[in-house]
């Protein structure tokens, strides 16, 4: 029987469940790196024993951690090629950790600022890397979006990392500003078949696409609107929350948006919305059946003032019809006092044939729906605050 | 000897239980204890300082003898009790945030 391992990135250490495929009995492993955020934590598809995740301070910055047996050991990977992993006394290196914007003249252009809060310019500062995106084709390939927003690359299973200059060095860098919670990079999407179509999104630049492996790269935002860029048309400034495709349908895209829930049917050139029935637009993650491409999850919060969910009523909602039409989701939820709220990464699907539904709340819950969101049950309910989830689906 | 004290996430990541005593030659001064002391242990780069301008970490503080040196120059000598190995060099991290 198939088994599903679920990585869980929380605010102070990173927690794996494992069950099989009935999704009814859970081993929890954890807490691993204790006391860290765990922003995000993501297998590859290519070696599922390979796992990557980002671990992170604000008092003592980035650190990465791999692991080559599911989870189980942990190591820093970085070392620069040809030198050995350890320190005569057997202490790891430390250059996986070192994300240096590239300011070379050779391969990107210097930019230096970006727009800030208050309209001025500022400097481009490496906070953290929000979101670890393994390559589809190669084990030690991984991509990480980082705060303040830019994609860096590794081909050495993370022990080096390159920016790729491209993306900031397009043209619309300067226009770029934070959103509340910084300006991160936080969705990678590589179309597969095609590993040199990826997506990305930044809060609060927008989306971008690069046909071309990440050597340039494009804003696709037409279509979306937001009430305090003065520009109705602006390219850039939108906040895009998270972004979401199906495997089988690489040129349709759907968002949750700062405001509105949308659709593009053409590789985000267009963009148009989906909200439709939802008691509310506003919401972080969004995430497609694994099994059907028209079936779509969201998590509707009250507002961009109050992040938690309407009424008190935890509520993950569907669309069976790519969006506009959505049906609440309830059984197994808690539908009194509950107000917590589900982060752009803590919510996932698995690739079994009931495809099952998987997220993690500020209240520090795991919630699993095997059979599509018919029905839900949590997994572990008193983690700290989950900040991200990832489903690896296992022979 | 120099003795240092780093917080505690640090001393997990690096492995270190209690304080860490370094040899670290003449002058000494913020800059050269702790560059032993990433020599040392290289995992503790960019934990610190930042790994590119070598500044101290904002949410990070520097003392010494009761003093905070957390503003003086990198190459200030440190004072004569930490050289010795009679007072140890303190990275602490700010108490706030949870």
């Amino acid at each position: 029987m198939s088994k599903v391992r679920v990585l869980v990135g929380t605010r102070k250490g990173a927690f794996i469940l494992s069950s099989d495929g009935k999704r009814q009995k859970w081993d929890v492993s954890g807490p691993l790196f204790g006391g860290w955020e765990i922003y995000h934590m993501k297998g590859s598809s290519v070696d599922p024993n390979r796992i990557y995740a980002s671990q992170s301070s604000s008092w003592f910055g980035q650190i990465i951690q791999r692991s080559d047996d599911g989870g189980k050991s942990w190591h820093q990977p970085g070392t620069p090629a040809g030198q050995p992993t350890t320190t005569p006394e057997g202490m790891p290196l430390a250059e996986s950790n070192k994300f240096a914007y590239d300011t070379s003249s050779a391969t990107g252009k210097p930019l230096t600022t970006h727009q800030w809060y208050d309209g001025t310019q500022h400097p481009w500062e490496f906070k953290r890397v929000w979101h670890l995106e393994p390559s589809l084709t190669d084990a030690n390939t991984v991509y990480a979006g980082v705060e303040d927003a830019a994609i860096f690359r590794s081909a050495d299973g993370g022990q080096n990392w390159q920016e790729m200059p491209g993306l900031r060095g397009h043209g619309t860098g300067p226009q770029w500003s934070p959103g509340a919670g910084g300006m991160g990079l936080h969705t990678i999407l590589i179309v597969p078949g095609d590993p040199k179509r990826i997506y990305i999104a930044i809060s609060a630049a927008g989306c971008f696409r690069t046909g071309d492996g990440g050597e340039t790269w494009k804003p696709i935002n037409r279509g979306l609107k937001s009430q305090y860029i003065p520009d109705p048309n602006a390219e850039v400034g939108h906040c895009v929350h998270r972004i979401a495709l199906h495997p089988s349908r690489p040129s349709v895209l759907y968002m949750q948006k700062h405001w509105d829930v949308m659709r593009s049917d053409d590789a985000g050139d267009n963009w148009h919305e989906v909200s439709g029935n939802l008691p509310s637009d506003f919401g972080f993650p969004i995430e497609v059946n694994a099994n059907e491409p028209e079936t779509v999850y969201v998590v509707p919060i009250t507002s961009d003032s109050l992040h938690y969910p309407p009424e008190g009523k935890l509520r993950v909602y569907r669309s069976k019809t790519g969006g506009n039409d959505w049906e609440p989701l309830t059984r197994g939820l808690p539908q009194e006092n509950c107000y917590v709220n589900i982060l752009r990464d803590a919510m996932s699907v698995d690739q079994l044939d009931s495809c099952g539904v998987y997220f993690g709340t500020t209240g520090g819950q795991v919630y699993v729906s095997p059979d599509g969101g018919d029905n839900w049950t949590s997994i572990v309910h008193d983690l700290p605050a989950v900040v991200s989830i990832e489903v690896q689906t296992l022979p | 000897m120099i003795r240092i004290e780093i917080p505690y996430h640090l001393r997990t990541l690096a492995k270190i239980d209690g304080e860490v005593e370094l040899d670290v030659a003449a002058p000494i001064t913020q800059r050269t204890v702790l560059d032993a002391l990433e020599a040392r242990y290289p995992m503790l780069r960019g934990t610190i300082r930042d790994h590119t301008t070598k500044e101290r970490r904002a949410f990070l503080r520097y003392f010494a003898c009761n003093q905070d040196v957390s503003l003086d120059a990198p190459d200030t000598p440190l004072p004569t009790a930490i050289a010795l190995g009679a007072e140890p060099f303190l990275v602490v991290g700010a108490i706030a945030g949870g």
